[in-house]
């Protein structure tokens, strides 16, 4: 069952990442990205991280790529058309060359470290809600803080940087993009 | 029979490759953000894996805090694309080379 | 394990049961209500009190002849109906329809899904009912469209934050994420809404504005974008939408009822010691309640006049966000004194 589950969700997180990289329609690619997300995030919940998984369907999903595909209509982002700058084959080529290198090393290293083996089954402390809440609570609270004034200055930053340039002041200090920030 | 944690990794780091590979290689400034989003994703996957694997609830904490940041990171990266659009009207990033040679 | 699966087939046909019958009672309650409210008969001519509306609706969607415009971009143009009738239909399932019972020796909780997690699951799925509206008014091809999706857009994430907070200000005291452990605690203690009357009113205001509903259907209003996100689409698809839209009406209701109003609990009677009649009086009394939200739903509707834009959104995050911070500062403090 859980097998079947993850093959499902693991394939269609596979083909939706793959559509995100290759596919021309910016619209469409934000698009693959919510499934690729999604499935993702069942991945949590069947991997013990219930909390995780439904976060990240919650926060990733449900808010964050909303912002892109916002973005994207506002700016009524277009088709990308080919490639006409020369040597852009080749850059396709080496990037493609190196994403394949790194994942062979990765992956290796990472079946190599686990041994390929069965785990152990699904400790019932892991996905206790309240545990994960004290140990977060408890021990991470500082850094817990810290993220929340982070996630203060993106707004504020956020605000800033997007404002419409005074129409008074000349050029604008905002939209300059040499200019000292 | 229960799916061995490391095919998880296995997964997470072939969604990494993936995204790489888009970061490199598209021109279009957001998909580039999409495939970051895809790489910091499977970052989460292997650390909710590790943290299954060694059954230590370390990892599942770290997501939340990369799933806070990745928040503040996009929020502020479409603000610099809104800006960017507003001042040369691409999104190419191949057109914003006023720092290149 | 046969009597969890017998079990859990009777809660999925109950609460589909619910949903499918809710849509169709306020398509006719819509019409109906809302013209005596104005003063105006409303669709009395088939059936009694027009109680056949509905059903004419249904045939006429069926087969109205169904239109695509040429330039839409056709995949996402079919997708987006069925984007919007999925989270308005799957965040029913951590509604509790009634007590925990015992049945063979085995304990049943009444909602289809049992997790730990419960109302977050509900606010993550009713999150992607954003994706619905996005996409139709893109697929559209159409500028009144594309407006009516992105406003509809930003309202829906605006007061979801309003919504989630409210939301947490109930779940503090409870300590739990689960709801039927909420209706538990209002059981033994008074209905959520007394205390957190503040977290009431933000989180009704905030599933007006999640549901699209006056006063601010800004989105879809008719004087203003044609019909907003769903301008192209005609027949079953827009019935999609019509049916999208109420189930997520419903499931508000539902939720805000769990909350605040002690879901499927009856004041004065132990529900839980009846055993399958507790569960049954409880499915009735839970469903009572969220007619008397949907109720408000439309009385609302009829009553006010719409929102502008920018009213709305200042609304959303310059009242209804400090509102519910100040809830949430409330009621921690009334818990640290101990009162909840």
């Amino acid at each position: 069952m859980e097998l079947a589950i993850f093959a499902i969700f693991a394939a269609l997180a596979l083909v939706s990442a793959l559509v995100v990289v290759l596919h021309r329609d910016p619209v469409k690619s934000t698009l693959s990205l919510v499934v690729t997300l999604f499935a993702t995030g069942v991945l949590f919940i069947l991997l013990g991280a219930p909390f995780i998984g439904v976060l990240q369907v919650l926060v990733y999903t449900g808010a964050i790529v909303v912002l892109f595909l916002f973005v994207v209509m506002l700016l009524n982002l277009q088709r990308e058309a080919r490639r006409s700058e020369p040597g852009g084959r080749g850059q396709k080529v080496f990037a493609g060359l190196g994403a394949a290198a790194f994942l062979a090393f990765t992956a290796i290293a990472l079946w190599r470290a686990t041994g390929g083996a069965q785990t152990g089954p699904l400790a019932p402390d892991l996905v206790d809600l309240q545990s994960f809440a004290i140990e977060l609570f408890g021990g991470y609270l500082l850094t817990f803080e810290v993220v929340g004034v982070l996630l203060l200055v993106a707004v504020i930053a956020a605000y800033i940087v997007a404002k419409r340039p005074e129409p008074a002041s000349g050029s604008g200090g905002d939209s300059n993009p040499e200019g000292s920030r | 029979m229960s799916v061995p944690v490391s095919w998880y990794l296995v997964l997470a780091a072939v969604l990494f490759a993936i995204g790489t590979a888009g970061a490199l290689t598209r021109r279009n400034g957001i998909t580039i953000f999409l495939s970051i989003e895809l790489m910091l994703n499977s970052v989460n996957l292997t650390l909710v894996g590790f943290s299954r694997l060694l059954e230590d609830r370390t990892g599942q904490i770290v997501v939340l805090f990369v799933l806070a940041v990745a928040a503040a990171e996009a929020a502020v990266g479409l603000a610099l694309f809104i800006a960017l659009y507003r001042h040369r009207r691409t999104i190419d990033l191949d057109r914003v080379n006023l720092m290149r040679w | 394990m046969t009597t969890q699966t017998v079990a859990m087939l009777a809660k999925l046909g109950a609460f589909l049961g619910i949903l499918l019958t809710t849509v169709p009672v306020m398509v006719w309650f819509e019409r109906r209500g809302g013209a005596l409210m104005q003063d105006r008969p409303g669709p009395n001519r088939l059936g009694p009190f027009g109680l056949l509306q509905p059903l004419a609706d249904v045939f006429k969607f069926i087969f109205k002849e169904d239109v695509m415009p040429r330039e839409a971009d056709r995949g996402l143009y079919l997708l987006a109906p069925v984007l919007a009738v999925m989270p308005a239909f799957s965040t029913f399932v951590v509604i509790p329809l009634g007590p925990t019972i015992d049945i063979a020796g085995q304990s049943i909780p009444m909602m289809v899904a049992d997790v730990d997690t419960g109302v977050l699951l509900f606010l993550s799925l009713a999150s992607l009912g954003v994706y619905g509206l996005v996409i139709a008014g893109y697929a559209s091809n159409n500028k009144y469209s594309l407006m009516g999706s992105i406003r509809a857009s930003a309202q829906m994430i605006s007061y979801e934050l309003a919504l989630t907070l409210s939301v947490v200000a109930v779940l503090l005291p409870v300590e739990s994420f689960r709801l039927d452990r909420v209706v538990q605690y209002q059981i033994d203690g008074l209905w959520n809404v007394i205390p957190q009357c503040i977290g009431f009113f933000v989180f009704l205001v905030a599933a007006f504005a999640e549901t699209n509903r006056l006063p601010f259907d800004l989105p879809e209003a008719e004087s203003e974008l044609v019909a907003g996100y769903h301008t192209e689409y005609s027949a079953m698809r827009f019935a999609s939408f019509f049916m999208a839209e109420y189930a997520a009406m419903t499931v508000l209701s539902a939720l805000g009822v769990t909350l605040y109003f002690g879901g499927w609990h009856l004041p004065g009677v132990d529900l839980a010691a009846l055993g399958i009649w507790g569960v049954l009086i409880g499915a009735g009394v839970l469903v009572a309640k969220i007619c008397a939200f949907l109720f408000l739903f439309v009385w609302v509707r009829w009553s006010f006049p719409r929102f502008r834009y920018d009213q709305l959104m200042a609304i959303g995050w310059k009242v209804l966000l400090p509102l519910a911070i100040v809830n949430l500062l409330w009621v921690a403090s009334a818990g640290l004194m101990g009162w909840l």
